[in-house]
């Protein structure tokens, strides 16, 4: 792993703060520990993406926290990325349903066309590449997670193709990418055509 | 079939809105001031009498469920707790609930409350789930805002409070007990039981957790009856239930279905049936990820409910059915099952830490065959010691899936080894 260079310090923007102290809100008094995932996930994303020590420290500052307990959720859930990421994260579930329908031809679309192993950031800076477990749309498989959007029912071509857009700087519509608009099966329902 | 007066989730594919007025349209929130003022023995006895049984694997009964709260006020708060951490291999059904009628789980959470003395709901979402979180957030501001939490839930005098709780990507957290610690703010990882949650669950309180499907069909039953609700399917197996089809069929889908009702028919009916026809079916697994597969044999006469697969050695678990045809290979599937497990377990108990990378790395040598037969059955053993010796289920649900691989196919697994032993020339 190359050296992380972490910032000195980290500071929520006001909006951010207010944020924060609205989720705070949600727990008991006395309880306020229950807002640091959320509070971790704020500070990740104003800081393009990743948690550095800085933004750990500060979110045991607010929540009035050991720094060990922050840091220990901070490395047990998968979402906090210790290090820096692309300007795009795109997650490949590979899980066995995605499997069975073809994840492992997007996973290689995405890594041949972005010319990164899983696990790694384009030389740009656009794109970090991830391989992740069931990300819940098994019936819509495969599926890939870019950013906070879910896209669905791909294959190589329509990978390609919402790659090819978020290369652009554009962003292509989530969902389903072969005309299907939710869980239903392909060519339309086979219950509630009347749509009660 | 179950005809779509009966369904109970008229928006699941998306098609109308999921706003408080199009909720309001479909049913939602009709009457349920009259509801609430029935009293929680009644919403509680409902229940029980619907033969509910929950939705998230378990298939504990739910009215008996909540009856394990303090029956009185114990001076602390009492809370439900709704699981909709979904990441259960196959399964997606609570990420429709949420993202086309979250309404009908905030309504649910409000009446589950009244059935069984809770104040205040958190409802724990998995964290990639960043738009139906969106939504069911709105859901609850909108339904605050209508005064139907709150303060004075539907002006009914009943105090609930509903609050969102986003988690970050930790399956484990689908455990109740791991979901409370997480909630709490700490690492997932689940508790010893007893104390149970009912008596000593989040922040020490006296918690119910169920899962988003169990509650979102609360008002609805509650509206038309249990006895409706109970007509569907067998005996001790009743009601709708949401099935996710995945794998290799022509239309993967999600669909609302009586209980019971027979796997083909499920798959043909809704799911245009195997690829390549049924006679192309080589194993199911029936209930998502962790409970064992099914091979076609079976599949061809069994029921989709809580005792007819269990009689399989098998279980409906989320009712996520993962359709394998002939092209699979069976050894790889569950060799990826098994590494999801390894990478999802918390590393608390030593059994489930060690024993699911052990496990993993064994299987991945089966798919190749660099084996020896004899490991089949050490790979047995070493699944009989991890099932049953850990604090939370998911060293079974490791264990699970290969001990259906053997059950039905370990004339497969021999096959590759011998087959590999007889190319590969002895070592000089
Ligand atoms: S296996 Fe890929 S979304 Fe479930």
């Amino acid at each position: 792993m190359t050296d992380i260079i972490q910032p000195d310090s980290f500071e929520f923007t006001t909006d951010m703060l207010s944020e924060a102290n609205k989720i705070i809100a949600r727990y008991p008094e006395g309880r306020q520990a229950s807002a640091v995932m959320p509070l971790l996930d704020l500070a990740q994303r104003q800081n393009d993406g990743w948690l550095p020590r800085a933004a750990m420290d500060h979110v045991a500052d607010i929540l009035g926290m050991p720094k060990i307990r922050v840091y220990e959720v901070a490395t047990f859930y998968t979402m906090y990325n210790l290090q820096p990421v692309g300007e795009h994260v795109v997650q490949v579930c590979t899980t066995t349903p995605c499997a069975l329908r073809g994840a492992e031809k997007v996973l290689h679309t995405i890594k041949t066309e972005l010319g990164v192993e899983t696990g790694g950031t384009t030389s740009d800076g656009k794109f970090t590449v991830l391989e992740v477990e069931c990300l819940g749309a098994c019936v819509n498989a495969p599926m890939i997670q870019i950013d906070d959007d879910y896209y669905e029912d791909l294959d190589e071509l329509s990978t390609k193709k919402v790659l090819d857009s978020f290369k652009k700087g554009e962003k292509p519509a989530p969902g389903p990418q072969n005309g299907r608009t939710g869980s239903e099966p392909k060519g339309g329902p086979t219950v509630l055509t009347g749509n009660i | 079939m179950l005809k779509d007066q009966d369904r109970i989730f008229t928006n699941l594919y998306g098609n109308q809105g999921w706003e408080l007025d199009a909720a309001q349209a479909r049913g939602d929130w009709d009457g349920t001031k009259a509801l609430i003022s029935k009293g929680r023995h009644w919403i509680c006895e409902e229940i029980k009498a619907s033969g509910l049984r929950g939705r998230g694997g378990a298939g504990f009964s739910t009215g008996l469920k909540w009856s394990f709260m303090p029956k009185e006020p114990t001076g602390r708060m009492h809370y439900l707790v709704v699981n909709a951490d979904e990441g259960e291999p196959g399964t997606c059904k609570d990420r429709d609930m949420m993202r086309n009628e979250p309404h009908k789980l905030v309504e649910g959470c409000l009446l589950a409350g009244a059935g069984m003395g809770a104040n205040a709901a958190y409802i724990y979402i998995r964290g990639e789930f960043y738009r139906e979180a969106e939504h069911l957030q709105a859901a609850i501001d909108q339904a605050y805002e209508a005064g139907l939490i709150g303060k004075n839930a539907c002006g009914s005098g009943f105090v609930f409070d509903v609050y969102l709780h986003r988690g970050a990507g930790a399956y484990i957290c689908g455990e109740e007990m791991a979901l409370i610690e997480s909630l709490e703010g700490k690492k997932g990882q689940p508790r010893l039981k007893p104390p149970f949650p009912a008596a000593m669950g989040l922040y020490g309180c006296p918690t119910t957790v169920n899962n988003v499907e169990t509650i979102a069909v609360v008002p609805t039953i509650l509206r038309r009856g249990a006895s409706w609700f109970s007509a569907f399917g067998r005996e001790n197996n009743t009601g709708t239930k949401v099935f996710c089809i995945s794998g290799h069929v022509n239309n993967p889908c999600n669909v609302e279905e009586e209980m019971s009702i027979p796997l083909r028919e499920l798959i043909e009916r809704h799911a245009g049936g195997v690829q390549g026809g049924w006679e192309n079916l080589k194993a199911i697994i029936p209930g998502g990820s962790s409970v064992p597969m099914l091979p076609k044999s079976i599949c061809d006469n069994v029921l989709m409910d809580y005792d007819s697969l269990r009689e399989q050695q098998s279980g409906l678990g989320t009712a996520a059915v993962i359709v394998m045809d002939k092209s699979t290979d069976l050894i790889a599937a569950i060799a990826r099952l098994s590494k999801f497990y390894k990478h999802e377990s918390c590393g608390q108990c030593t059994p489930c830490r060690e024993g699911t990378g052990w496990m993993w790395r064994v299987m991945e040598r089966l798919v190749t065959g660099d084996a020896e037969i004899n490991e089949i059955d050490s790979l047995l053993e070493v699944s009989k010691q991890i099932e049953g010796h850990t604090i939370c289920a998911l060293g079974d649900a490791a264990a699970w899936p290969i001990q259906g691989l053997m059950r039905h196919f370990r004339n497969e697994v021999e096959e590759r080894i011998l087959s590999k032993n007889k190319v590969t020339p002895a070592a000089a």
